[in-house]
């Protein structure tokens, strides 16, 4: 296997391929119940590869929201690949030419991500390559399937399967805030900001692309000054990426 | 009326912004970010968007509000048990589609 890498990145992403398949079903099912044509959810999925943000960009896409709100939050919600990608970039191959750092770096996910930094050898871009197609299927596919059999669905199931991406947040969240009180007082803030926009008169008007960003700003931003966290991130990001998914 | 155009435009964005954020550093950055705050506040940015999305928004996002806090309450349990992101999903939507057809049966 050692031999051949990109086989070995084939095997390494089939885990991450079948959670995958499950995510990205809901969220067919969310575009299609949002009134979104089959082709724009899987072209989404194709193209972007990225949960959470893919699931802010359906609901702008669903109550209105402007192109460059759309972008903003996608840019926020995402921003966290550029620390991954960041780290990455230290754990490729040293020789690994500029070109293929730009091709492998789309399939640079949280689940991609995890599996390759936990690797005890440079990462090269056919090992690389063979995870992320075997992902990226699993993704695809899942979206697309999730889309066209959301019609068969009855309406007490695809109420219930609302709570699914839900559950998911709370899966990731939970376990780091758990373990950290930092992270457990950026959830607190964070979900009091959202309330506060929710709830409050005129302050409820802004869209929650824009809520997102102004939370982010607010909460990230104090955190960051009050508690800013050293050497503790790689680490921490490589567990929760690895525990947080499947 | 579905306005395909909007649509494109608006999965082209997402997919550029997307792309950029994965691209540019493994690209542009050799060194790592010696910045405290810069790294810092890259930390907390997923907590931060992932609680936001989820509270209040899940309470609204079933067929009744008692359904929905089953559901967030079963999140809540089995993440914090640190059950991983697939369990917890499923059983949270099996929660609450149990709790949906026990509501019709007693109202």
């Amino acid at each position: 296997m050692k031999d051949k890498p990109f086989l070995h990145g084939m095997k390494d992403g089939l885990p991450i391929c079948l959670g995958y398949i499950s995510v990205s079903f809901v969220f067919g099912v969310m575009c299609t119940e949002f009134g979104l044509p089959v082709w724009a959810g899987v072209l989404m999925s194709m193209t972007n590869l990225t949960s959470a943000g893919q699931f802010a960009g359906l609901s702008l896409i669903v109550s209105g929201g402007g192109l460059f709100e759309i972008g903003m939050t996608t840019l926020i919600i995402n921003l966290r690949y550029t620390l991954m990608s960041l780290s990455l970039s230290q754990k490729v191959d040293e020789k690994m030419p500029t070109l293929q750092r730009a091709l492998v770096s789309f399939g640079n996910t949280d689940e991609i991500f995890a599996m390759c930094m936990t690797q005890d050898f440079a990462i090269t871009t056919p090992y690389m390559s063979g995870m992320i197609l075997v992902a990226y299927i699993g993704w695809a596919l899942g979206t697309g399937l999730g889309a066209t059999v959301t019609s068969l669905l009855p309406e007490m199931l695809r109420s219930a399967l609302n709570m699914a991406i839900y559950g998911m947040f709370i899966a990731i969240i939970l376990p780091p805030a758990r373990k950290s009180r930092k992270v457990l007082l950026t959830v607190l803030l964070a979900v009091a900001v959202s309330c506060l926009f929710y709830y409050t008169p005129v302050l409820k008007m802004l869209s929650r692309g824009w809520v997102i960003i102004i939370s982010t700003f607010l909460v990230a931003g104090f955190m960051a000054w009050k508690f800013p966290v050293k050497e503790e991130i790689k680490e921490e990001a490589i567990e929760k990426a690895g525990e947080g998914h499947d | 009326m579905i306005n395909y155009g909007r649509i494109i435009a608006a999965i082209a964005v997402m997919a550029v912004v997307t792309y950029l954020t994965r691209m540019l550093p493994m690209v542009l950055l050799k060194k790592r970010i010696t910045n405290t705050y810069i790294k810092s506040f890259l930390y907390y940015v997923p907590y931060v968007v992932l609680s936001t999305m989820t509270f209040p928004e899940a309470l609204y996002s079933t067929a009744s509000l008692i359904s929905a806090l089953v559901g967030i309450g079963t999140s809540l349990f089995l993440g914090w048990k640190g059950f991983s992101l697939l369990p917890v999903a499923i059983t949270s939507v099996g929660a609450v589609f149990l709790c949906e057809r026990i509501l019709v049966l007693i109202l």
